[in-house]
C-alpha cells in the first residue's frame, strides 16, 4: 500500500472511533467538520475541479433542504425516501442553471454573479409562496426514531456525516482519475483550448453542476433532519455559500482534501476564538471574529497559495 | 386596480430612490471599465461609509451632509490605499482572482463591523428627516429630493472631470488601451489605484447622501451589492450613461415592484432583470460590444 493509502485508513480509522471516545459536545463539532467538508466538496467538484466559481451554491443546498421537508412534512414522504426525491431536485436545478447560463456563454466572474443572483430569486420566493410557509420557516415533527432520520444519540448523525463525506471525498478521487474529471481540469486551466481538442465543453459544464447540485442537496436534507426547521435564510442565505467556497479554496481548491482540510481549520480557528472569547469579555461576538480571520486567510491565500492549505504539503518539489 | 395618482407617486419615489443608486452604480462601473475587475466589496464598502456617517453625526455631532465632503475624501483615500496595499498586489492580475479577493475583503468588512459596532439597526435623527414637498398626489421626502440633485450634480461634475482633466484623460486612456496608455508615459498603476479610489469616493458621498433617511447595520452592504451589479450590467459594463439610465430603471422597477407585488416579492424584480440581461443581452443597453 502506498503511503497516502495507509494515512487515509489511519485518518478514517480514527474518524470512527473517535465519538466512542468523545463527550457529546465534541461529536457534534466533528458531525459539522464532516457536514461542511461533504457540501463543501460539492462546490469545489465544480469550482475547484472545473473552475466554475460560483457564488450562490446555496440555491442547491437550499433546493434539496426545502424540497425534502416539503416532500415530508406537506405530503407525509418518509425522509428516507425524500433525500434521493431533492437530490434530484438540486440535480435539475444544478442543470437548469447551468444550461442557462452556458448556453448564454458566461464564464469566470459573470457564472459567479449569476449563480448568486438564482440563489436570491429562490430566497425571495422561499419567502413568498404559500407552500415554503414563507418567512416563518418550516419545522419537521420531532419524533426521534432512526426510521424518521432523527436520531436520539448524536453518535448515528456523526456517522452519516461521516459516510457522507467519504462518499463525497471517493468523488473527487475518481475525478483525479478519470477521463470526465481530466476533461474538467482541461476547462479549467483553458476553455478554448479544451474546446479545440474536441471536448464538448457545454456538456461537460452541464454535467459537472447537475453533479454538484445534486451533491449539495443531499446536504440540505441532511441539514433540515439535523436541525428540523429551515427557514428562507438559513435555506437560501448567502453564508453557506460563501462558507462551501471558503472551506474550499483555503483548504484548496481542485484537490481532493480541500475542503476536509478547510472545513478543520475553520473549525479549529471557530473553537479558538470561542476560546479567546472566553477570556477576553470584549470579544463577545465570537462568530463574526473568526469570520474575519477567514476573509483575511481568504485573501492571504488567493495571493500567496494557489492550492491553500494543501499546498502547504505539498511544498517539496515531486521529483526531487 | 391601483390608482393611477398611486402608480405615478410610486414611479417618483422609484427616481428619488434611482439618484442614490446611479451614484452606487457609477463608482461601480468605472472600477470595471477601468480595472476589467469585479468589485464584489463595492455593497461593503458602502456599508462602511455609511457607518462612518453614522459615528461622525453620533460622537461629533456633524450633519451628513456637512460631512459629505471629508467622508468622500476618506473614502477616495481608503480606496487608493487598499488598491495599492491589497487588491492590485494580491491579485497577480487575474480577474478570478480580484474576485475572490474583494469577496475575502467583504467578509472582513461586514463581520468587522459586527464585531465592532454590534448588529443593531443605526439610524440618524436629523431635523429635517420629516420635511415633505408636494407634487400632485405625491409626498415627496425632502432628503431624498436633496440627496437625487447632490447625486445628479456629483455624476455631472465627475463626467466633466473624466471629460476635461488631464488625470480623467490619462483613466479614459488607460481604459482603452492599457499598453497604449503605458507607451505614452502614464503610471497604469498609480491610474488603476486612482480610478478604485474615485470608485469608492463615489460611495462615500452615496452613503452621506443615503443616512438621512436610511439605516445601517453590518449587512447593509448586500442589499446594496446586487442592485449595484444589476444596474451596471443592465446599462453596460463600464458605460457611465448606461449606470445613469439603469440606476432609474432599477429604482422605478424596485418601486412599482413593491406596490404591485408586495414587500416581500417586490425584491425579485431586481434579481430577474439581472438574470435576464446577462442571459439575453450581456452587453447591456449601453455596452460597447467585447
Amino acid at each position: 500500500m502506498s503511503r497516502q493509502a495507509v494515512l487515509c485508513a489511519v485518518g478514517l480509522g480514527i474518524a470512527v472511533i473517535y465519538p466512542l471516545l468523545a463527550p457529546n459536545y465534541l461529536i457534534n463539532i466533528g458531525m459539522m467538520v464532516f457536514f461542511v467538508a461533504f457540501i463543501g466538496q460539492s462546490w469545489n467538484i465544480a469550482g475547484g475541479f472545473a473552475g466554475q466559481t460560483s457564488f450562490g451554491h446555496v440555491v442547491f443546498f437550499g433546493t434539496g433542504a426545502y424540497t425534502s421537508t416539503i416532500l415530508q412534512v406537506t405530503y407525509s414522504w418518509n425522509p428516507w425516501l425524500a433525500w434521493p426525491a431533492a437530490m434530484l431536485a438540486g440535480g435539475i436545478v444544478g442543470w437548469i442553471i447551468a444550461f442557462l447560463s452556458f448556453r448564454a456563454g458566461l464564464r469566470g466572474s459573470y457564472f459567479a454573479l449569476i449563480t448568486l443572483a438564482f440563489a436570491e430569486v429562490f430566497r425571495i420566493l422561499a419567502n413568498s409562496v404559500p407552500f415554503t410557509r414563507g418567512g416563518l420557516g418550516m419545522l419537521i415533527k420531532a419524533d426521534q426514531r432512526p426510521i424518521n432520520f432523527q436520531f436520539k444519540d448524536p453518535i448515528w448523525i456523526y456517522y452519516i456525516a461521516l459516510v457522507l463525506c467519504v462518499i463525497s471525498l471517493l468523488i473527487a478521487w475518481r475525478l483525479t482519475r478519470n477521463r470526465f474529471g481530466a476533461r474538467l481540469v482541461a476547462i479549467r486551466e483553458n476553455e478554448d483550448a479544451a474546446r479545440a481538442l474536441g471536448i464538448d465543453v457545454f456538456a461537460e459544464k452541464v454535467k459537472v453542476l447537475t453533479l454538484s447540485g445534486a451533491m449539495c442537496a443531499a446536504g440540505g436534507t441532511f441539514y433540515a433532519q439535523k436541525y428540523l426547521y429551515i427557514d428562507p435564510s438559513i435555506a437560501f442565505g448567502v453564508d453557506k455559500s460563501v462558507e462551501m467556497l471558503l472551506v474550499s479554496m483555503v483548504g484548496g481548491a481542485g484537490t481532493i482534501f480541500g475542503p476536509l482540510i478547510g472545513s478543520v481549520a475553520l473549525t479549529v480557528i471557530n473553537e479558538v476564538t470561542r476560546g479567546l472569547a472566553s477570556v477576553v469579555p470584549a470579544l463577545k461576538n465570537v462568530q463574526p471574529l473568526s469570520l474575519v480571520v477567514y476573509g483575511i486567510m481568504l485573501v492571504l491565500i488567493v495571493a500567496r497559495l494557489p492550492d491553500g492549505l494543501m499546498g502547504l504539503f505539498r511544498r517539496k518539489p515531486r521529483h526531487a | 386596480m391601483l390608482d393611477p395618482q398611486i402608480i405615478f407617486a410610486g414611479v417618483l419615489n422609484g427616481l428619488l430612490a434611482g439618484g442614490i443608486y446611479v451614484l452606487v452604480a457609477v463608482g461601480l462601473t468605472l472600477i470595471y471599465g477601468v480595472l476589467h475587475i469585479i468589485n464584489f466589496a463595492h455593497g461593503s464598502l458602502l456599508m462602511l461609509a455609511m457607518y462612518a456617517v453614522f459615528w461622525l453625526w453620533r460622537l461629533v455631532g456633524v450633519d451628513p451632509y456637512v460631512a459629505l465632503p471629508v467622508v468622500t475624501a476618506g473614502a477616495f483615500i481608503f480606496g487608493f490605499v487598499l488598491y495599492r496595499l491589497v487588491i492590485g498586489r494580491f491579485s497577480h492580475g487575474r480577474d478570478e482572482n480580484v474576485l475572490l479577493i474583494t469577496l475575502g475583503l467583504s467578509i472582513v468588512f461586514d463581520n468587522a463591523a459586527l464585531l465592532f459596532f454590534g448588529g443593531e439597526t443605526q439610524t440618524i435623527d436629523v431635523p429635517y428627516a420629516g420635511s415633505f414637498v408636494q407634487l400632485g398626489a405625491a409626498f415627496l421626502p425632502l432628503p431624498k429630493l436633496i440627496s437625487f440633485g447632490a447625486s445628479l450634480l456629483i455624476c455631472v461634475i465627475l463626467g466633466l472631470y473624466m471629460a476635461k482633466s488631464d488625470t480623467g484623460k490619462a483613466i479614459r486612456a488607460v481604459a482603452k488601451e492599457r499598453q497604449g496608455a503605458r507607451l505614452v508615459g502614464i503610471d497604469v498603476d498609480n491610474i488603476f489605484a486612482i480610478s478604485y479610489g474615485i470608485g469608492i469616493a463615489c460611495l462615500g458621498a452615496a452613503a452621506c447622501l443615503l443616512m438621512p433617511t436610511f439605516y445601517v447595520t453590518p449587512t447593509s452592504g448586500n442589499a446594496f451589492v446586487l442592485v449595484a451589479f444589476t444596474i451596471v450590467v443592465l446599462g453596460g459594463m463600464g458605460s457611465f450613461i448606461g449606470a445613469a439610465v439603469g440606476g432609474f430603471i432599477i429604482g422605478i422597477t424596485e418601486a412599482l415592484g413593491g406596490l404591485f407585488l408586495g414587500e416581500q416579492l417586490g425584491q425579485i424584480g431586481i434579481s430577474l432583470i439581472f438574470i435576464l440581461i446577462l442571459l439575453l443581452k450581456p452587453t447591456g443597453l449601453f455596452g460597447s460590444r467585447a
